[in-house]
């Protein structure tokens, strides 16, 4: 059964299988997988010859700098959140999209709550896989739960102080 | 003051209805209590003894007549008639109802106040210099900056669920009195002889366990880099900060763990990336920034010094009380005819730092009538009307007076420092509100407490610290001890130009022994101190600990005191 998700704001079915490191095989063979990226290290080549696409799932305490000529080309890059306070990831996905600038899809995985889709879309991530027990539509509700922000992120705000040059202050 | 536009507005107020469908979530048993707890932190609550605690932000310690109004009306409505002022300036109330809280927070959002940030992991709310634009030894105005920083690190994305929390707090004044270092980050505005504006940035302080005072990292950075060097730490911090154990995950550990050099260097790497990026065009602020953000700080409409100016030394000679009054809780103000007044919320038989709901109408009116709309609140729990024309004095005393706002205690030893303690906290170890009253009365006649001069006492319930019992002159930490409340006692302690953490005395002192020990400590002082000039903590500084020690245990034997 295909896992539906959301990618680019929408519910989606899912055409990804991630690959846990314990697993002796590598996802179906043909389609697209994610690995670890330790996996990736060492069977770049056999995974690239087996499968349509391969993304990279990258430890959220990995410096994604360094990281990255060696996931740059990847049509999809998978930040981890072990548990949602943990907000590790979110300065990798904004040092992803606005440092690095890849274009690719950038997917949360882990334990991703309703919650925490709010932050993680103003982060860059189009790719959002909620814990098994979320619901979906709440999650994509939850998208634009707050439509205003000071400042920009990975996301299409601009900075209030941005917006508000050519204004005077406000009557005080 | 800040003036919210449509922008602010609208943050706040669908902040609010975020809020208020996770509370509805909670109920419903949507959220777990962990779930929960994190959010609702964010929002201000906290889980406390006998009812949620909400503490209310008040960015950089300034408030304004309608805000004192309508805490006069929320305290009223949702709790039990009254708020209490911490030391980082915000406003606490203990008894709200968690179904409440959505509404509290719809009505503190039309005029100005949240809850956003005030407790949890993530960007606190910012402290400053209490007389920030009023004091005769400000060089640069610290709130444009406070206010532009706040607006960049409010629901930042990727600030918002950091290791642990983090606080920022600024001064632009010779005199540090906002306990800048123990903070995580201290912004120190600087001036070039040029003229050149910039902030020097303190960073890795924090109280609690293991406190610490901020380190400089960097002397200068100039004026338009201040959310770009406020980045870089905030993300070294994310991404450094130890998550693995709550007690080591301020930044003040990686800073101790890494050593300055390798963390500075981080910081330094962080910044210089930032800078090269599209980032650091976005993060840029432009000197009309700065500018538009400054004309929410102009100064008010002062009046001439001949208008506002009055013989106070005349005034005070025909009123005792009133000459009290202005020689302990009157201070100078940079423009003639104007002086700055000190609100003591330390009366006697009062609470440190509460606040009823009649002393917020109070305040609001004599802020409206006497002090252009205006109220601080300020590290040490106390107010201050900032700009309170000499020739008002009077009134403004009498007024106060009345409602027991009076008391002319401002830095003296009856002027304590201290968190709710067991009494509400839901953290706390001991209990601090009792602690501070017994004090309190060892030294009620005012003539002892001028003869003792100027002291910090601060008192924490638990090694969070909230009552700065670390840069207390004498600080008192309540601790467990097999379900008894027991104190120990630091010497030494200070939070401003001259910061330092205090240092251990010994042993810890029973609840029934703190007072009489306090006392000792003092009287101890009074015989070593050269001259009436010698403060507490100079005498301190110069005779060492040994015969403050050798005075409280007195009693016993040198190994029970070990």
């Amino acid at each position: 059964m295909t896992a539906t998700i959301l990618r680019k704001g929408e519910l989606a079915a899912d055409d990804w299988t991630l690959v846990e490191d314990g697993r002796s095989d590598v996802g179906p063979l043909g389609g697209k997988v994610i690995v670890t990226l330790a996996r990736w290290r060492s069977e770049r080549e056999s995974l690239t010859a087996a499968h349509a696409a391969v993304g990279v799932l990258v430890p959220n305490t990995a410096d994604i700098e360094a990281v990255y000529p060696e996931i740059a080309d990847r049509e999809l890059i998978a930040l981890q959140f072990p548990a949602f306070t943990d907000g590790r990831a979110l300065s990798q996905a904004v040092v992803l999209r606005k440092r690095l600038s890849f274009r690719g899809e950038l997917r949360a995985v882990g334990d991703v709550i309703r919650d925490l889709v709010f932050w993680l879309g103003r982060c860059g991530f189009d790719s959002i896989v909620p814990r098994s027990d979320q619901s979906l539509d709440a999650c994509r509700s939850a998208l634009d739960e707050i439509r205003v922000a000071y400042q920009a992120a990975a996301d299409a705000h601009t900075p209030v102080w941005v917006r508000r040059r050519g204004r005077a202050a406000a009557a005080g | 003051m800040y003036r919210y536009d449509e922008i602010d507005r609208a943050l706040v107020t669908q902040r609010v209805e975020q809020f208020r469908d996770q509370t509805r979530r909670y109920l419903a048993g949507e959220l777990t209590e962990d779930e929960f707890r994190h959010l609702r932190l964010r929002n201000g609550l906290y889980q406390q003894r006998f009812a949620p605690m909400l503490r209310i932000s008040v960015p950089y310690g300034l408030l304004e007549s309608a805000q004192l109004r309508k805490m006069a009306h929320v305290v009223r409505k949702y709790d039990k008639g009254y708020g209490h002022f911490t030391t980082r300036q915000n406003i606490q109330l203990n008894w709200p109802k968690l179904e409440q809280v959505p509404d509290l927070l719809g009505e503190l959002a039309e005029v100005q106040l949240h809850g956003i940030q005030a407790c949890g992991n993530d960007t606190r709310n910012i402290t400053a210099d209490y007389l920030a634009g009023v004091a005769p030894d400000e060089h640069t105005d610290p709130r444009p900056y406070c206010e532009l920083l706040r607006q960049y690190i409010s629901l930042h994305p990727e600030f918002y669920w950091l290791p642990r929390k983090f606080k920022f707090a600024f001064t632009g004044a010779t005199v540090d009195r906002a306990a800048t270092r123990t903070n995580d980050v201290a912004v120190h505005l600087v001036r070039r002889p040029d003229g050149a504006i910039g902030y020097r940035f303190f960073v890795g302080g924090g109280l609690g366990r293991q406190p610490l005072l901020a380190q400089e990292m960097n002397p200068f950075v100039p004026e338009s880099d201040l959310l770009r060097y406020a980045c870089a730490v905030l993300r070294t911090f994310n991404r450094f900060g130890r998550r693995d154990n709550i007690h080591k995950a301020r930044i003040k550990i990686v800073l101790r763990e890494w050593g300055i050099e390798r963390f500075r260097a981080a910081i330094e790497e962080e910044y210089a990336k930032i800078n090269a990026s599209v980032e650091g065009e976005e993060l840029l602020l432009l000197p009309e920034d700065i500018e538009r953000m400054r004309g929410y700080f102009t100064a008010p409409a002062y009046r001439p010094a001949a208008e506002a100016g009055a013989d106070v030394a005349g005034l005070a000679a025909r009123d005792a009380g009133f000459a009290a009054w202005v020689k302990r809780n009157v201070r100078a103000h940079k423009v003639p005819g104007y002086r700055v007044v000190f609100v003591s919320l330390k009366a006697p038989d009062h609470v440190a730092g509460d606040c009823t709901a009649e002393q917020f109408e109070a305040l609001a009116d004599i802020c409206d009538a006497y002090s252009f709309g205006e109220l601080r609140s300020t590290y040490d729990q106390n107010l201050v009307l900032a700009d309170v024309a000499e020739r008002d004095l009077y009134e403004v005393w009498r007024r106060l007076d009345a409602f027991k706002l009076a008391t002319p205690n401002i830095g003296l030893v009856t002027d304590i420092v201290s968190c709710p303690g067991l009494d509400f906290c839901g953290l706390a170890n001991a209990g601090s509100i009792g602690v501070a009253q017994d004090i309190y009365r060892r030294f009620d006649t005012l003539d002892a407490q001028y003869e003792i001069g100027a002291i910090r006492i601060t008192i924490s319930g638990c090694m969070n610290g909230c009552g700065h019992h670390s840069v207390g002159h004498i600080g008192i930490l309540g601790v467990d001890k097999h379900g008894e409340e027991w104190y120990q006692v630091t010497l030494g302690g200070a939070p401003g130009n001259d910061a330092a953490i205090g240092e251990r005395i010994g042993r810890a002192l029973a609840r029934d022994e703190i007072a009489e020990g306090v006392e000792r400590l003092i009287h101890t002082y009074l015989e070593l101190r050269c001259d009436e000039d010698e403060t507490f903590i100079e005498c301190y500084r110069r005779v060492g600990m040994a015969p403050f020690k050798a005075r409280l245990y007195e009693n016993e034997s040198e190994a029970a005191a070990a």
